[in-house]
């Protein structure tokens, strides 16, 4: 395990922050671009597991377990909103026989 | 020090291919593959504990669920027309411009240190199970809370409404 933990010592904090804001926009562009709510959906995860890559290694960086519990508890909040979103967009597809999301544009102005 | 780069640049590859692949299935495919360099991530940090949760959790339980919902619903023809170039556009470069304004701040701090772990057992379970039943037994419990009410509510959703009620 020590020659596994070596190999991370010489990469800057802010290379981490790079990796995580790269994939957080890929992410926020996945939400805007795409049509098909399932995979709207998906890049939400994808904004999701960013962060908690960023917390873990700032919870590294300064030493501190705190980080790496709250990682654990958005995962369980992850868990449940995937259960919650998915029997929602199983709900919309039974009523409109698609999940394209611009067939909902009752809320439109 | 490459092996955190080249899982890095597979993250990125990896996620791009996620939202700009034409079949949801090979979105999900791609997905699960993004998930696993984030466990590699997991490990080189030596959070052990996150990496097998995460293995499991995501890989495991949240993909197959993405995946038996594309199954139910049949979308692998994909009947998405698609969206206007321009709104395509629009939305790229408004991620863009979120991505600029995300590393010119970045930019504006000073020269980070390297990640050095410190205290080698840090997340690992028995590290993390102490910090979690001790400081954080509340929020644990409530969170148990949370997952029975999101259960209930995703079985109440799915399920067929019965119109002979009304």
């Amino acid at each position: 395990m020590a020659n596994i933990t070596e190999t991370i010592q010489t990469v800057p904090l802010n290379h981490y922050i790079l990796l995580s804001a790269i994939i957080f926009s890929i992410g926020v562009i996945g939400v805007l671009i795409r049509r098909n709510a399932i995979v709207v959906f998906m890049s939400v995860e994808l904004m999701l597991n960013a962060v908690n890559l960023l917390l873990t290694a700032f919870s590294v960086y300064k030493g501190d377990a705190s980080g790496q519990v709250f990682v654990f508890f958005v995962m369980a909040l992850a868990a449940a909103e995937v259960a919650v979103g998915l029997a929602i967009i199983v709900m919309i597809y039974r009523n409109t026989h698609s999940t394209d999301i611009n067939v909902l544009s009752r809320l439109k102005w | 020090m490459s092996t955190f780069y080249f899982i890095a640049f597979l993250s990125i590859f990896f996620s791009l291919l996620v939202i700009f692949a034409k079949n949801p299935v090979h979105s999900v495919l791609y997905l699960i593959l993004t998930f696993f360099t984030f466990t590699i991530h997991y490990v080189l940090l030596n959070a052990q504990f996150l990496a097998v949760v995460n293995f499991i959790v995501y890989m495991g339980a949240i993909m197959v669920l993405f995946l038996f919902v594309m199954m139910l619903l049949n979308l692998n023809k994909d009947a998405e027309p698609g969206k206007h170039y321009l709104v395509k556009l629009a939305g790229v470069i408004a991620g863009g411009c979120l991505l600029v304004t995300l590393v010119g701040t970045l930019k504006l701090t000073a020269k980070s240190d390297p990640v050095i772990l410190q205290n080698a057992n840090l997340g690992l379970v028995k590290n993390l199970g102490k910090v979690l039943f001790n400081e954080f037994l509340l929020p644990f419990e409530i969170s148990s809370v949370l997952l029975l009410s999101a259960m209930v509510g995703a079985v109440l959703l799915a399920k067929k409404e019965q119109r002979a009620t009304v």
